[in-house]
């Protein structure tokens, strides 16, 4: 069995002094889709933060993608770019458009941009929302060009907060399917989500976080369309390339 | 307690200093009565100078991950906070010697320049500290801020000089206040003063900066306990799994 | 890092191009700025023209910060740092980006200005003096694109930055102005009988000020943007 994707143990992340994170313990391994619960202010984020690097853990074991955390800066760079992680923010330019946004994040991961159209096209903004500005587009179209980036970059860790917000149902049906491709593909998700009925459908797994630890952990359901099987993950080699291709 | 002694020697040597300045020094043969000043002006500045010089060491302490505590975060806002009060003073002083013995409040000379710009840094530097931020995110921005001061004070300096030399100096200046003749009992009140307000710096760097360390850890929990509350809140949601 | 550097400033100029910030609000406030001087001076020819390079440079002072502030308005919107950040770019190549994003703004608005002031203040400008005003505009250009990043992200994100960034930013960047208005004074040859060849050694001193803050923004800049 191959090196968990995601491994914490112990691990307490400060805000300041505020224990965002208490000691919590988590294995997650490739090819799961993995739900984050939990109410408000029960480390959901923080988790997501924390394996990118953004959050600063000061005890316990934490291992991202075979990086121990914390790392030097130069790790933390290569760290990134095998991740992506889609905040609260989109981190999106309102003065650019909607192409130009996703070139500049996929350029700036060290990648050439050939795959940005291919992105667009399968998240719906080809055509006329390719050349409009950000500033003009409604949440949901703002929500798809902040993943489309992520998509375009096929990162073997995507780590998605509330990515189903402000989505309507047909966008979640491409959201969902696409995250079944990307673990299809050998990737790993992360996200958390409030709207459980609809996460659970595509998740493989469920981790309840209260109080900045794990309070349950649910094995996956096999019978769930779309789960993959987290003890047979495909080798690393056979990853990404053909995720955008193939769903095109 | 120490601290107390420290700050009753240093209040006692200032008393030594007033009686010394004010009745035992006579006037000044060019100064008259305003070479008194010379026990309070230089050694203001000094202090200020001194103040800023550690503010940016412990900035440089705290920015450096192998030496970074808390302490030094404490330090370098006590010491900054102290300087601006020190500086404030030195200009002030300045002024009130400047007017009998130039006939000017206020010169643009290299001196009082580079100091009147070390001030205005500082109080931007001690804005920046009021700002509500996490211990650290502060910390660091406080000491880079702390930095970019210092480094840029030579060059203010430099070209103020430079400014000065390149265009006649209005004769009135040439008479440099902080040369006088200087005699035995006036060299010894002088130095006398420097210990002093040099123990008074050091009295209220100490005193501040453990007035730092308690804000900083007021209403504050041990890590172990701060992590049993917020595991323990995971009780009161839906989830709830009671954990020792 | 030069790379890294490329994108982000093609980025910023771009954002620019498209919101007009610079060309519609910076550059007529600086101008504002050359006229307010003209009022306060009562219109005096004979004043305008002596001090006709340190108003020049308190204009591009004002205006530069305003430059700086809006270059880290766009990222704060949707946490950009944040995002170039995950990105992976270096950060050495994410401050080079944003200075010289605001650099070339910077060069183009004093362009303008110079015309500016020759035109409103009636200051000469000398052909022997071309080098040594190139030079001083390219080299304080340098120090206030680099104070103005390294500033813009210490204040992302911080409440209350419009009303700190100028007490932060204008007595660090005063060099500048003790440093730059003295060298274009000897370029413009307002003041009679000032040589050119008199105003390089402040262009020394300027030097030392651009590479001081070019220096400390490449190596710190990471540091300063990373929350970790």
């Amino acid at each position: 069995m191959s090196a968990p994707v995601i491994s914490f143990e112990g691990v307490v992340a400060l805000l300041g002094r505020f224990p965002a994170l208490s000691g919590i313990d988590l294995r997650i391994d490739r090819g799961e889709i993995v739900l984050l619960r939990g109410a408000n202010g029960s480390g959901k984020t923080t988790v997501l933060r924390a394996c990118a690097g953004l959050v600063p853990i000061t005890h316990g074991l934490a291992r991202v993608l075979d990086t121990p955390l914390p790392a030097r800066s130069t790790v933390l760079r290569t760290l990134r770019r095998r991740i992506g992680l889609l905040g609260h923010a989109g981190f999106l330019y309102e003065d650019l458009t909607v192409e130009e946004n996703v070139r500049f994040a996929v350029r700036a991961a060290g990648l050439d941009g050939a795959s940005v159209s291919e992105a667009l096209t399968r998240l719906g903004l080809d055509g006329r929302l390719r050349t409009q500005s950000v500033v003009s587009l409604s949440a949901g179209q703002r929500r798809r060009t902040a993943l489309a980036p992520i998509l375009a970059r096929r990162p073997e860790l995507w780590l998605l907060d509330e990515p189903h917000a402000g989505l309507d149902a047909e966008s979640r049906d491409l959201l969902d399917g696409l995250l079944r491709d990307v673990v299809r593909g050998g990737a790993t998700v992360v996200f958390a989500s409030h709207e459980l009925d609809r996460a659970e459908a595509v998740a493989t797994r469920t981790i309840a976080l209260g109080g900045g630890h794990a309070v349950t952990a649910e094995p996956a359901d096999p019978s769930r369309p779309g789960s993959a099987q987290p003890a047979s993950p495909q080798p690393a080699s056979a990853h990404p390339e053909s995720v955008v291709a193939r769903v095109a | 307690m120490k601290t107390r002694i420290l700050g009753g020697a240093s209040f006692l040597i200032l008393a030594v200093v007033v009686y010394l300045g004010l009745w035992v020094t006579g006037p000044d043969v060019n100064q008259g009565q305003h070479v008194r000043l010379l026990y309070v002006h230089p050694e203001v500045a000094w202090v200020a100078y001194v103040a800023f010089g550690v503010t940016s060491l412990a900035s440089v302490l705290w920015l450096i991950p192998a030496t970074r505590r808390h302490v030094f975060d404490h330090v370098a806002g006590a010491s900054a906070e102290i300087g601006s009060v020190f500086i404030a003073l030195a200009l002030i002083t300045g002024a009130i010697w400047g007017r009998p013995t130039w006939g000017t409040w206020w010169s643009w000379d290299p001196r009082m320049t580079t100091t009147l710009m070390l001030f205005m840094l500082y109080l931007g530097v001690l804005a920046l500290r009021r700002l509500p931020a996490t211990f650290d995110a502060r910390a660091r921005r406080s000491a880079f801020a702390a930095l970019l001061a210092f480094i840029g004070v030579p060059i203010v300096h430099q070209s103020v000089v430079w400014r000065r030399s390149l265009h006649q100096l209005p004769s009135i200046l040439k008479a440099d206040i902080t040369k006088p003749e200087i005699h035995g009992l006036q060299l010894w009140t002088m130095l006398l003063s420097f210990l002093g307000f040099t123990l008074v710096y050091v009295w209220l760097l100490i005193v501040r900066t453990r007035l730092a360390r308690w804000e900083d850890q007021a209403g504050d929990q041990s890590l172990s306990d701060a992590i049993a509350a917020r595991r323990a809140e995971a009780v009161t949601g839906t989830f709830a799994q009671v954990r020792s | 890092m030069w790379r890294d550097a490329l994108l982000v400033a093609g980025k910023d100029l771009r954002i620019e191009r498209r919101s007009r910030v610079a060309t519609a609000q910076v550059l007529p406030f600086a101008v504002l700025v050359l006229a307010l001087f003209a009022f306060a001076l009562d219109t005096d020819g004979r004043i305008l023209r002596i001090s006709a390079p340190g108003l020049f440079w308190i204009a591009v002072l004002l205006a530069s910060m305003l430059a700086a502030q809006r270059s880290f308005a766009v990222e704060v919107d949707d946490r950009g740092l944040d995002g170039m950040r995950l990105s992976g770019l270096d950060p050495a190549g994410i401050f080079l980006g944003k200075a010289g994003a605001v650099a070339i703004e910077l060069l183009v608005l004093e362009g303008l200005l110079l015309i500016g002031t020759a035109l409103l203040y009636d200051s000469p400008l000398r052909g022997s003096g071309a080098v040594l005003l190139i030079v001083t505009c390219v080299l304080a250009t340098a120090g206030l694109a680099s104070v103005g990043a390294i500033y813009g992200a210490l204040s992302a994100g911080l409440r209350g930055r419009e009303t700190l960034l100028p007490l932060l930013y204008l007595p660090v960047t005063a060099p500048v102005l003790l440093t730059g208005a003295k060298a274009m004074e000897a370029a413009m040859g307002v003041t009679p009988g000032l040589q050119v060849g008199e105003g390089w050694p402040w262009v020394r001193l300027l030097g030392v000020f651009a590479v001081l803050y070019v220096a400390f923004g490449v190596l710190a800049f990471g540091a300063l943007v990373e929350e970790t």
